[in-house]
C-alpha cells in the first residue's frame, strides 16, 4: 500500500477556528498540520488529546481523531488510548494551566513511564480562557486580575521540571518559528516514548510580547541560543559561548575562552544533569535563553512494554481459558451420587 | 499427595448432628486468623457444606501486638442447607490471646464453645486488653464451655524436629487450633494438608511446620477429649453441580474477563489501589494472558481518566475504587456520560464519610452514586448482593454500557468483597455473547461521519475506534450539537441533549427484568433491600415464616433505571420496610420516585446486619 498524499487542507476540519485573531495557536496549529501532511501516515492513526484551555480547544480544528476533555487529565486519557493501542500516534495538547497546575500530577507521571505520547505545552505564561490569571510560569511580580498588586508564586520552568521527571525527549520551540517548530514536532514524533515539548505562545489579549525577547527583530539575535546536537553552543552571531563551570551553565564571550571550552551538546547523553543545566540558564523567556532539544535519549516505552508483558503471558500460558479460571482456587461436585444428605429446611440463617 | 495424618477415631467422642454452625477465629492481626479461617472454610466447602463467610481486619496493617485494635477474626457459618449469612452469633470462638477474647466474648452465643490459648494470658496482654484480673478464672467465661490449651508451648514441641526456628515457631500456632477445630467439628484434614504442601513447597521446613502443627491440634482433641462432644455438619443438598468457594471481588474480576470475551474487547481496568476495592486489581493483573491490560495510575483521576481513553480506543474500559476514590473520578464520569463512551465504574463500599472505616461495609454511597455528579448526569447504577452474584452483575454491566454506550456504576461493599460463599459455576459456554458492534463506514450524507447520529431503539451512539479510515472525529466535554457532534451553545439543542441523555439511561428499565417478589401470598410486609444485605433481608424472612408469620421480600440489583414494575409491587403491599445500612438512602429515593410512605431500619455500625435485628423490625410491622 502506497502511502496516503496529503496537504494540509487534509488536517483541516470544517469547524471555524475560534481563537482570537492574532493569537500564537494559529501559527502552531497551521505548523502541526503541514508537519503531519508531509508524514504520508493515514490521518485515522492520529489521535489529538487536550484538556481545557484556549489550546486545548485544537483537537476540534484537526482532522484526525480527537478528544476535548477536562482540565489537566489529557496525559491520563491518552495513556489510556496510547497503552492500549500501540497502533496509533497519540498527542497530548497542553497549556501552562492545563498541564502544569491542575494537571502537573499526571504530566510528570506520564513522563516519568515513558509512555509513546508526544505532548506539546503551548506556554503563555497566562490564563487565556478565564480572562487573565497568572499561571504557574508567570513571573513573580506579575499584575493580573487575580493578583492586581502583583504575583507572589514562583513560575515553574517547564522544561527543568520535564526534565527532573526523567523525561527521555525534551524540547523547547517558538510558536512564530514554523520551521524550527516542525523540526522538533519531527524530532519529537521519531522519538519512541514520551516526547515533551514546550511551545513559547504569544497571547496578544492577556500577555502579549511575552517572548519579545526571543521573536523581536532586535532582540532576537541576541537571546536565541539554538541547542544543535554535536555543535558548541554559541550564540549572538558567535560572540556569545556557553561553557561548564562547576556544574552550571554559564554564559561568557566567545572571545574569553578556549574554543574548546565551549560546551558542545549532546542531547543524547544518559546523565541529564547538563541538559538540566542548559535549561537553568534562564528561567523564562527574559534573556539568552535555549530553543532545540534539551534531551533525547532511549527506554523502554511504557506501552511497548505492558504489551510485551501481555503478549508474554499469552506465549507461556495461552490466550485464557474461562473455564480453567473459575475452576482455579479448587472445586466441589454435588452430584446424584455424592454425600449431599442435607435437608433445605431452612431454620433462617 | 497428603501425608497420613492421624486421624485417630474421633468416634470415641459421642458426635452430635447440628445442622448449621457458626465458627469465629480471633487472635492478633499477626496470628493467621484469615489463614485458618478460610482453610476451615475450604474444608468444609469441599466437604460439601454451605457457608458464607465475614472477615473482620483493621485498618492499620500491623497495629501493636496484643491490643484491641489489632485483633482480626475470621467468622464462617457451614450448613447442611443453603444459608444466606454468615450467621450472627458463633456457635464457638477461638481466642488466641486476651484481645481477642476481649473483643468478641460478647458476640459468642450463651453456651457457646470458647477454645482459649492460655499462654498468651499473662499479665502484659491482659493489661493491653484492659482485663483487670485473668477472665480465664474470674468467673467471666461462666455459661461457657471452655476449652483451655496452652497453644504456645503445644505448637513449639510439635515443630521442634521440623527446623523452623525463632519466629517461626509460633507462627504455626494457627494451624495448631485449626487442627483442633478439625476434630472438634469432624472436618475432612486432607485439603489442609495438600494445601499447605503446595502452598510452602519452597520453603519445606515452614511446611511440615503447619502440617506439625495441625495435627497437633488434631492430636490434642483426641488425646485429652478436649470436649464430651464433637459436633459435625453434614454436606448441605446443594443444587447438583459444581461449586466453588467464591469472594466477592475475585467474582467481579472474573465476570469482567468474561465479558471481555464475550464481547470480544480487551479489557483494560485504570485504578489506583484503595482498601477494599485493589484485590479486584490483584486479580486482573494476575490475568494478562487473557488480553488484561491493568494500569495502577498516579491517582484516581487518573485512573478514570485511562479508562476514558482506553474506551474511546475501542477497550472493555473499566475503573474500580471505593467511596473517597469515587469522588475523585466523578468529574471524570461525567465527561465520559458526556462523551457517551462505554465504562464500568467499580465502587467497593467502606464506612464514611472521608477514610472512615476502611476495612467495614457500608452502603453509603448510594445517593452519591445516583446523584454525586456535576450538571444532568444520570449514570446507569446497578448492585451486587453477594459474593458470587458479582459475576453476573459484572457481565450485565459490562452488556448495559456497550449496548447503550454509557459509564455504568456496579456497587459493591466490603462485605461482598471479602466475604465468600460457595459458587455453583456457570456453563461458560451458554453465557450469552455481548453484541458490539463498531461502526465501520460512513452513515451520514457524502461519506460523511456522524457521531451522534443515534440508534433509534436504544438512543446509543455509534462507536467508531481510532484507525478506522473515513470516521474521523472529535469528541469533547463541550455540550454538542445533536446528530452531528460539532460544538453547539444552541439553547434547543442543550435542552433537547440533556432530554436525549436521561431518555437513554431511562429507556434501559425496558431492558432490565421485572422485580421478583419472593414471599407469601398475602403478606402485608414487603422488605426492600439493595446489595449486601440481601443474605440478612432472606433469612430474616425465612425466621418470620417460622414464626408462622408472612412476609415477602424483594431485592433492586437496578437503581438506577429502577424496574418498571417496582411502583407496582410496592403499591401492592400495606407496608414497605427497607434496612440498609446507611441512614436511610434508598428510602428517600423510594419516597421521592413514588410518594411512597416506606420505613427505614438503618445501620452504620461497620457491621452487617444481624439477621435477629431485621425480624424483630419486620414481627413488629406485621403484628
Amino acid at each position: 500500500m502506497t502511502s496516503p498524499s496529503y496537504t494540509r487542507a487534509d488536517f483541516q476540519t470544517d469547524q471555524e477556528v475560534r481563537w482570537c485573531p492574532g493569537c500564537g495557536d494559529y501559527t502552531i496549529l497551521a505548523s502541526v498540520q503541514m508537519f503531519l501532511a508531509g508524514l504520508g501516515r493515514p490521518r485515522e492513526e492520529f489521535v489529538f488529546v487536550s484538556g481545557i484551555g484556549c489550546s486545548s480547544r485544537f483537537p476540534y480544528y484537526m482532522n484526525t481523531y480527537g478528544m476535548h476533555s477536562i482540565h489537566g487529565r489529557a496525559p491520563a486519557i491518552a495513556t489510556g488510548i496510547a497503552t492500549t493501542r500501540p497502533d496509533l500516534s497519540v498527542w497530548v495538547i497542553t497549556g501552562d494551566g492545563d498541564g502544569l497546575s491542575i494537571g502537573g500530577n499526571h504530566l510528570i507521571h506520564v513522563l516519568r513511564r515513558n509512555v509513546n505520547l508526544k505532548i506539546i505545552l503551548f506556554n503563555n505564561q497566562i490564563y487565556g480562557l478565564t480572562k487573565g490569571q497568572y499561571s504557574p510560569t508567570s513571573e513573580v511580580g506579575k499584575a493580573t486580575k487575580s493578583s492586581p498588586f502583583g504575583s507572589l508564586d514562583y513560575p515553574f520552568n517547564p522544561v527543568s521540571l520535564a526534565l527532573g521527571a526523567e523525561a527521555t525527549f525534551v524540547a523547547r520551540t517558538l510558536d512564530m518559528d514554523r520551521n524550527h517548530t516542525q523540526e522538533m514536532l519531527q524530532k519529537a514524533y521519531e522519538h519512541e516514548g514520551s516526547s515533551f515539548i514546550e511551545v513559547y505562545q504569544n497571547c496578544n489579549v492577556f500577555n502579549d510580547k511575552a517572548f519579545i525577547q526571543l521573536t523581536g527583530k532586535e532582540e532576537r539575535v541576541h537571546n536565541r541560543i539554538d541547542l544543535e546536537h554535536g555543535k558548541p553552543v554559541v550564540f549572538d552571531d558567535g560572540s556569545k559561548a556557553v561553557v561548564m563551570r562547576g556544574g552550571q551553565a554559564e554564559i561568557v564571550d566567545s572571545s574569553s575562552v578556549d574554543p574548546k571550552a565551549i560546551l558542545v551538546h549532546d542531547e543524547t547523553r544518559e546523565d541529564p544533569s547538563i541538559a538540566f543545566a542548559l535549561s537553568r540558564l534562564s528561567h523564562g523567556p527574559y534573556g539568552p535563553t535555549p530553543l532545540g532539544i534539551f534531551r533525547n535519549v532511549k527506554r523502554p516505552a511504557y506501552d511497548k512494554e505492558v504489551n510485551v508483558q501481555v503478549a508474554a503471558a499469552q506465549e507461556k500460558l495461552g490466550t485464557g481459558d474461562l473455564d480453567k479460571l473459575i475452576r482455579s482456587h479448587g472445586t466441589w461436585t454435588v452430584g446424584a451420587g455424592s454425600h449431599n444428605g442435607g435437608s433445605s429446611n431452612g431454620s433462617g440463617s | 499427595m497428603a501425608d497420613e495424618i492421624a486421624t485417630a477415631d474421633p468416634s470415641t467422642t459421642p458426635t452430635e448432628e447440628l445442622d448449621k454452625l457458626v465458627i469465629r477465629f480471633a487472635g492478633d492481626s499477626g496470628d493467621g486468623m484469615q489463614l485458618a479461617g478460610s482453610r476451615f472454610t475450604d474444608a468444609s466447602a469441599l466437604f460439601g457444606n454451605d457457608l458464607a463467610t465475614l472477615p473482620s481486619f483493621p485498618a492499620e496493617i500491623r497495629a501493636p501486638a496484643g491490643t484491641l485494635p489489632g485483633v482480626s477474626s475470621f467468622q464462617v457459618q457451614i450448613a447442611d442447607f443453603d444459608i444466606l449469612t454468615a450467621g450472627d452469633a458463633p456457635d464457638c470462638l477461638v481466642a488466641m490471646n486476651p484481645a481477642a477474647l476481649m473483643k468478641n466474648l460478647k458476640d459468642l452465643r450463651q453456651g457457646g464453645t470458647l477454645i482459649v490459648n492460655t499462654d498468651t494470658f499473662d499479665e502484659r496482654n491482659l493489661d493491653k486488653a484492659g482485663y483487670e484480673s485473668n477472665p480465664l478464672d474470674d468467673g467471666t467465661l461462666e455459661g461457657y464451655r471452655v476449652i483451655k490449651v496452652p497453644m504456645d508451648e503445644l505448637t513449639k514441641e510439635a515443630v521442634k524436629e521440623t527446623g523452623v526456628s525463632g519466629r517461626n515457631v509460633l507462627r504455626s500456632k494457627n494451624f495448631f487450633a485449626l487442627g483442633l477445630m478439625a476434630w472438634l467439628f469432624h472436618r475432612p484434614t486432607e485439603p489442609t494438608i495438600e494445601w499447605v504442601e503446595k502452598k510452602f513447597a519452597k520453603i519445606p521446613e515452614v511446611a511440615e511446620a503447619n502440617k506439625a502443627a495441625f495435627q497437633a491440634g488434631y492430636t490434642f482433641g483426641v488425646a485429652t477429649e478436649a470436649t464430651k462432644t464433637t459436633f459435625e455438619v453434614k454436606p448441605a443438598a446443594l443444587r447438583e453441580g459444581t461449586y466453588t468457594n467464591i469472594n466477592g471481588n475475585t467474582a467481579l474480576a472474573w465476570g469482567l474477563i468474561t465479558a471481555s470475551r464475550k464481547a470480544k474487547l480487551p479489557l483494560f481496568y485504570g485504578t489506583y489501589p484503595i482498601t477494599p476495592a485493589s484485590d479486584i486489581l490483584h486479580e486482573l493483573s494476575r490475568q494478562k494472558n487473557f488480553g488484561v491490560r491493568t494500569f495502577q495510575a498516579e491517582d484516581e483521576i487518573a485512573g478514570v481518566g485511562a479508562a476514558v481513553g482506553a474506551a474511546f480506543a475501542g477497550n472493555l474500559a473499566v475503573t474500580g475504587s471505593s467511596g473517597p476514590g469515587i469522588a475523585l473520578k466523578s468529574e471524570t464520569i461525567s465527561l465520559c456520560f458526556m462523551l457517551e463512551l462505554p465504562m464500568i465504574v467499580i465502587n467497593v463500599q467502606r464506612g464514611g464519610p472521608s477514610t472512615g472505616l476502611p476495612t467495614k461495609p457500608e452502603q453509603s454511597d448510594l445517593l452519591f452514586s445516583l446523584y454525586g455528579r456535576h450538571g444532568e448526569s444520570p449514570v446507569p447504577v446497578l448492585a451486587i448482593a453477594s459474593p458470587s452474584d458479582a459475576f453476573s452483575m459484572a457481565i450485565e454491566a459490562v452488556r448495559i454500557a456497550t449496548k447503550y454506550m454509557t459509564p455504568v456504576i456496579l456497587m459493591s461493599d466490603n462485605q461482598i468483597a471479602n466475604g465468600s460463599e460457595p459458587w455453583l459455576l456457570p456453563d461458560i459456554s451458554e453465557i450469552p455473547d455481548i453484541e458490539v458492534g463498531f461502526v465501520t463506514k460512513p452513515n451520514g450524507p457524502d461519506g460523511t461521519f456522524l457521531p451522534y447520529m443515534r440508534n433509534v431503539d436504544t438512543f446509543a451512539r455509534p462507536w467508531a475506534v481510532p484507525g478506522t479510515a473515513g470516521l474521523e472525529h472529535r469528541i469533547g466535554g463541550l455540550e454538542k450539537e445533536a446528530i452531528t457532534g460539532n460544538v453547539s451553545y444552541d439553547p434547543a439543542n442543550h435542552q433537547l441533549m440533556t432530554d436525549t441523555r436521561a431518555w437513554k439511561v431511562a429507556n434501559i428499565a425496558n431492558d432490565i427484568p421485572q422485580l421478583e417478589v419472593d414471599g407469601d401470598e398475602g403478606a402485608k410486609v414487603l422488605v426492600l433491600g439493595w446489595g449486601s444485605t440481601y443474605g440478612s433481608i432472606r433469612a430474616a424472612a425465612r425466621r418470620v415464616r417460622l414464626e408462622g408469620r408472612e412476609v415477602a421480600t424483594a431485592h433492586l440489583r437496578y437503581l438506577n433505571p429502577l424496574p418498571n414494575n417496582l411502583g407496582d409491587v410496592l403499591r401492592s403491599f400495606d407496608k414497605v420496610l427497607i434496612p440498609e445500612m446507611n441512614t436511610g438512602q434508598l428510602l428517600k429515593v423510594i419516597r421521592a420516585e413514588f410518594l411512597l410512605d416506606a420505613s427505614g431500619l438503618n445501620k452504620v455500625a461497620g457491621e452487617p446486619f444481624k439477621v435477629t435485628e431485621i425480624t424483630d423490625k419486620i414481627l413488629e410491622m406485621v403484628e
